[in-house]
């Protein structure tokens, strides 16, 4: 009882959990960027596709998005909203059963994926392979999520909800709603199961989905991530609170009509690609409010970037962010879209987003947060935070450069025409031509991959109850 | 008046929509909420200090 007294007067916050999800992404990180440098070198040696169909690229490639986004993604946004909520609500968690009810429910539905996309069993909708079963699954654990998140909300101790709290709460809303119209079906026995939507529709829900997962999955939630940590570790608040609110509304309101912009050229009636281009192209103007707001919040600390590998990281994506948000407007112009669509660009674009923003975001936040989920003063080792900032940086910039020249090089051989009118091209010239491209991905990824084994042994080492952390640098003590 | 009039004037509702909420964010009387605001995530150290002792006890 008198315990139950002490809580009440003197109530934490639900560590646990955030610490579980925490550890969880840099596992699932390993995992799925391991499978992504496997098919890569899959595509540089097709001998690698060996004769077992389970290990086969047309299968272990939709494990690797869906680990990389909902495995190593998903983890990190449970555990930094979570983090993020308490301490801007200074309230605990509304419930410590649901949140743990989210963390093995989330931990399951990875399970599951990793065990059922190798064997074949796919919906065949790009980010939403998982069949019925998983989906039902899904929607149990977020709307459990919700609860947790938004009643935590409900009962929090500050008059204002943190801006941070409102990309969290949107991506939570909007990720329920579009997982739930896209994965309709109609299931023919356990593992198998057919859209309600077919056609045209069909293929514009599911970018309508497709693109607002990146809007709303790797976009506002990794936004909410930016405005509590790049504050906290800048250690001034951010830049301006009034341009958070403009563009976080104009983001919210502009991005659910880019998604036609997947479907130039195709069935899909010109008016609705023309509407997903200029939707595309206006969403510039709020993608850049975020980039600037978040940079601009170290203006008058520029120099903490000579000394803090962890500022470095969140600076570094934020450059990404602003560099892939630049990109993909671009990029949905028709023209350039004819271009390259269906090219290895596409590919780059999206890396550069994955890596350069998300992961980097991601990384640089957990690195931030070990340290008080361990209860250490810093993380055990700076340099090699430091050193993994480069390997991330270095690995990300070979990753997109290749794929930039290759899908330019395929989209230009592609379109080639002779005087009387034949291709001047086979398609397999331009896969051949793409062999150094693919090569340099592989060594890209590999050296990005690298660096998340570096972290883990970072946060091995600064969980360890019997080590001490290193001193810090000189030039950081200095400072 | 028809269902695409309602179309065109869904276009200038947003506008307007968008240009008052710039407005309302922009309007000097709410710039101490907002400095408030914007000053939450380094209000709570105490809970999160309470919070680090307690789980050095329990971990």
């Amino acid at each position: 009882m008198s315990e139950l007294n002490s809580a009440l007067e003197h109530p934490t916050y639900n560590y646990k959990v955030v610490r579980q999800f925490a550890v969880m992404t840099v596992v699932w990180g390993i995992v799925g960027m391991l499978v992504g440098v496997l098919i890569a070198a899959q595509l540089a040696w097709p001998q690698l596709n060996p004769g077992v169909e389970w290990l086969h690229f047309g299968r272990l490639r939709p494990l690797h998005t869906n680990a990389v986004i909902f495995a190593f993604g998903g983890c990190a946004l449970f555990a930094t909203s979570y983090y993020i909520v308490q301490r801007t609500c200074q309230t605990r968690l509304i419930s410590d059963k649901l949140a743990a009810v989210t963390f093995w429910g989330w931990q399951l539905v990875i399970l599951s994926a990793a065990i059922t996309l190798p064997l074949g069993l796919t919906s065949g909708k790009e980010y939403a392979e998982l069949e019925w079963p998983i989906d039902v699954l899904i929607t149990l654990v977020w709307v459990t999520y919700a609860i947790v998140f938004f009643g935590t909300i409900m009962k929090r101790k500050v008059e204002h909800i943190y801006v941070a709290n409102w990309f969290l709460g949107a991506f939570i809303i909007a990720v329920a709603i579009l997982h739930v119209i896209n994965s309709l079906a109609i299931p023919v026995g356990l593992t198998r199961s057919y859209s309600v939507f077919s056609g045209t529709v069909d293929a514009m829900v599911q970018w309508w989905y497709g693109h607002n997962a990146v809007g709303f999955f790797l976009t506002a939630g990794f936004l909410g991530m930016m405005y509590y940590f790049v504050p906290k570790q800048a250690e001034r608040p951010v830049y301006s609170y009034r341009l958070s609110i403009v563009h976080f509304w104009a983001l919210v309101a502009v991005y659910i009509w880019a998604g036609p912009h997947h479907l130039h050229y195709t069935t899909l009636p010109d008016w609705a690609q023309s509407l997903g281009m200029v939707m595309s192209l206006i969403l510039l103007a709020p993608s850049w409010g975020g980039m600037i707001n978040g940079i601009m919040t170290l203006s008058g600390a520029w120099h903490k970037l000579r000394t803090d590998p962890i500022l470095r990281f969140l600076v570094v994506s934020l450059s990404f962010y602003g560099m892939s948000t630049f990109e993909g407007p671009m990029m949905s112009i028709k023209t350039v879209n004819a271009l390259s669509h269906y090219t290895d660009w596409t590919i780059g674009h999206v890396h550069s987003g994955a890596l350069g923003w998300v992961a980097m975001i991601s990384i640089g936040s957990l690195y931030h947060l070990f340290p008080i989920l361990f209860g250490k003063e810093r993380m055990y080792s700076t340099d090699l935070i430091n050193v993994h900032f480069w390997m991330s940086t270095i690995g990300t910039v070979l990753y997109i450069a290749s794929m930039w020249v290759n899908g330019i090089m395929q989209g230009l051989m592609w379109r080639a025409y002779n005087q009387d009118g034949t291709l001047t091209y086979t398609f397999v010239e331009s896969v051949a031509a793409s062999y150094p491209g693919y090569l340099v991905r592989v060594i890209g990824g590999a050296i990005f991959f690298a660096g998340m084994l570096v972290m883990a042994y970072n946060v091995y080492m600064t969980s360890r109850r019997d080590v001490e952390v290193q001193p810090a640098p000189a030039a950081a003590s200095a400072a | 008046m028809d269902i695409n009039d309602l179309r065109g004037l869904s276009t200038l509702f947003l506008m307007v929509a968008f240009i008052g909420l710039c407005f309302w964010a922009y309007n000097k009387k709410r710039k101490k909420t907002f400095d408030e605001a914007a000053n939450l995530p380094f209000a709570d150290e105490e809970l999160n200090q309470r919070t680090m002792q307690e789980e050095g006890r329990n971990g």
